[in-house]
């Protein structure tokens, strides 16, 4: 099991024809996921890299029965990308796309209110269940199939605390990127009940950074209702506060946002949280040595 | 991006949001003749600069004539002003807003933000004008209203009246200071402002609603359909070295520390910087070389955390993903006999391609202090530098 997406997940590709999405389609083909189609508009009928395009979604949904599609449309374009795919009814539109701007994501999540699909980013790397399904740009070899799953607000960051689970033998059930913008669509807390209903999963690495206040919120819920154990990581404890750090959401403002208190709120609700990004592993493999779940979660 | 307050003004008037009657000087002259023009009694003269607490620091005087205008012109112009957000080095004040002047009644606050949790914009407002919200906020958090809007109708005209009889606007002005409410989200949701915040908002004695101060910051990914407010845009008021990034995509911010840093991805840049913190030394810069970094690129990230005289040494920490880190390797070494390295430089590379990353460094002639890890480079750069 996994969370999100498996090795049946049919997946088109959003403005397949720019050359970030073709190179990244052909990442996706070859670590194995199941890219069905694509989509730009004007060039419905041809084909690149062996997969055929569509000028729409609705289209490329019709022909191919996708249920996901990930989405590499430039930013002025990006908001009007995932209402389509909103409209098309996918269960999950994943969205790589960077510097969209805010007022057109309050927009597009107003739309998505009651509706069926799930959105994951914008400015994200995607999501990745190991030998399965990879959605997105990260790199797949530092995956290995296995128990942890992995959320987080940072790209190279994820990389940095998979690459050392793998190092130490551990494997991930699903990493999830869900972006570093202050409006996004999947937040912790969706991810971490994903997580915590799914029974290959004994544990998750959760990695936050300044700015907002969800890694307390998620950080209230895992306290109230999750039943693995969490430990976490916030980058951005030495930023001063007023700059955007790289993400647009990640910004102290009105003394609100700090690491510190992030820390605390994480530490009170139980979360183990690792004192420098170098022991995200160590620090887990701490904790499930303490819960009895390592020999469980190791994969070699 | 940061705007001016007078020019902050300009939207709002053109938006229909009641603004006092000024003009911007550049010089002692120009104050004067603008002082003359707006032909009030009394006039205020303020300095502009990209922060707050210009008031507190003396950069906002009341001239009673224009011998007084002048006089407050040639005292501000030219002035550094250190205020709670300039920083110890403060601002040198280059322009300033001659604004008529205003018989205030009452002060109160108004604000429009974007509030993560709810993913929606809100107007906040207090009747407790004139200070910081957030001090309100701290203090007196039931003096705080707000309304959360939906994007789809925009603000209502019950909430902004709420507000306004939440706040105790005379009940003579609430439809004044309704309209002014609306106008605001207006030009706030048309221009892609990430903040708009009138504090004080003033009723005067001759029963009028306006914003004595404003205060505008714009999204900077819709600059790009924003072509009338990035021309507002003041080079002055930012750091040079961020300037220069911004032109090779690269996303640095000024540190006060000596350790330069160069790092792929936002999370690992900010978390490079703690890591640095965590063993004793102390960043220099913020930087982000991005995912897609060229050799072009990674020379131009070189250059410009060298013009910083206090890095007196380096610290690259790159996770190549799709990077991959020979093409790193050989830009950082390009890099280094371009601009002929002469503090220690200590690089950890990881991911796609490290083997023949870390050959290239190994071979070629520049003194390259290798780590194994985020851990290894962030100690091995503390003690170099010392």
């Amino acid at each position: 099991m996994s969370v999100f997406i498996n090795k049946d997940t049919k997946v088109i590709v959003q403005g397949i024809t720019g050359s970030t999405a073709l190179f990244h389609t052909k990442q996706m083909l070859e670590y194995g996921t199941k890219i069905v189609g694509g989509t730009s508009p004007g060039k419905g009928g041809s084909e690149v890299e062996g997969v055929p395009v569509f000028n729409t979604v609705q289209e490329a949904v019709k022909a191919t029965g996708a249920t996901a599609s990930v989405i590499y449309v430039p930013a002025p374009f990006a908001a009007d990308a995932i209402l389509e795919a909103v409209d098309a009814e996918l269960d999950l539109a994943i969205c790589i796309t960077e510097h969209i701007p805010v007022l057109d994501m309050v927009k597009v999540k107003r739309y998505m209110e009651g509706k069926k699909t799930r959105l994951v980013g914008p400015n994200c790397p995607g999501v990745i269940t190991p030998d399965e399904c990879k959605i997105g740009i990260m790199p797949g070899y530092i995956h290995t199939k296995g128990h942890v799953g992995v959320v987080s607000r940072s790209g190279t960051l994820t990389y940095e605390a998979v690459h050392q689970l793998t190092e130490a033998g551990i494997g991930q059930t699903t990493a999830v990127g869900i972006g570093g913008d202050p409006v996004n669509g999947t937040n912790f807390i969706d991810v971490l009940k994903a997580f915590n209903e799914d029974p290959e999963t004994y544990a998750v690495i959760m990695i936050g950074e300044i700015g907002g206040t969800a890694e307390e919120e998620a950080a209230e819920w895992v306290k109230a209702n999750m039943t693995k154990p969490v430990v976490g990581f916030i980058g951005g404890r030495t930023a001063p506060p007023g700059k955007r750090m790289g993400h647009a959401g990640a910004i102290i403002s009105g003394g609100k946002g700090t690491a510190d208190e992030k820390i605390r709120v994480m530490n009170e609700c139980g979360i183990e949280v690792a004192d420098t990004p170098s022991v995200m592993g160590e620090t887990l493999i701490k904790v499930l040595k303490e819960k009895g779940l390592y020999d469980k979660c190791k994969t070699h | 991006m940061n705007i001016h307050e007078y020019q902050g003004k300009e939207i709002l008037r053109k938006y229909g949001v009641a603004v006092p009657n000024g003009k911007v000087a550049f010089t002692v002259e120009e104050a004067v003749e603008a002082a003359k023009e707006l032909g009030t009694q009394v006039c205020v003269v303020k300095a502009q600069i990209h922060a707050g607490g210009r008031g507190k620091a003396g950069g906002v005087k009341v001239a009673k004539n224009l011998d007084e205008v002048r006089t407050y012109a040639n005292e501000i112009l030219g002035k550094t002003l250190v205020t709670h957000q300039t920083g110890p080095e403060g601002k040198e004040v280059k322009r300033l807003l001659i604004e008529e002047g205003c018989d205030i009644k009452k002060e109160y606050y108004i604000g429009l933000v974007l509030d993560r949790a709810t993913s929606r914009v809100v107007l906040m407002a207090s009747e407790e004008g004139g200070t910081e919200i957030e001090e309100v906020a701290e203090k007196t958090p039931e003096k705080i209203f707000k309304e959360e809007i939906d994007p789809v109708v925009g603000l209502s005209a019950y909430q902004a009246r709420r507000i306004a009889f939440n706040i105790n606007i005379p009940k003579e002005l609430v439809g004044q200071a309704v309209k002014f409410m609306m106008s605001l989200y207006t030009a706030y949701i048309e221009k892609d402002c990430s903040i708009a915040e009138i504090n004080p908002l003033v009723v005067t004695g001759d029963g009028k609603v306006m914003a004595l101060d404003a205060k505008l910051n714009f999204d900077s990914n819709a600059l790009y359909r924003q072509k009338d407010v990035l021309e507002y845009r003041d080079l002055e008021e930012e750091d040079a070295k961020e300037i220069e990034a911004s032109k090779y995509d690269l996303s640095y911010i000024s540190l006060e520390g000596n350790i330069g840093c160069m790092v792929n991805g936002a999370g690992l840049a900010m978390s490079t910087m703690d890591i640095i913190k965590h063993y004793g030394g102390d960043p220099a810069n913020f930087l982000d070389v991005g995912g897609g970094a060229t050799a072009e690129k990674v020379t131009e990230a070189f250059k410009i955390i060298l013009s910083d005289q206090n890095v007196k040494g380096i610290f690259v920490n790159i996770f190549g993903g799709i990077m991959k880190c020979d093409v790193i390797a050989t830009g950082v070494v390009e890099a280094a006999k371009q601009v002929g390295l002469k503090v220690p430089l200590v690089v950890r590379l990881e991911g796609t391609n490290v083997d023949l990353g870390k050959k290239i460094l190994a071979e070629s002639d520049i003194e390259i202090v290798a780590a194994e890890s985020m851990a290894d480079g962030a100690q091995k750069i503390v003690s170099l530098v010392g």
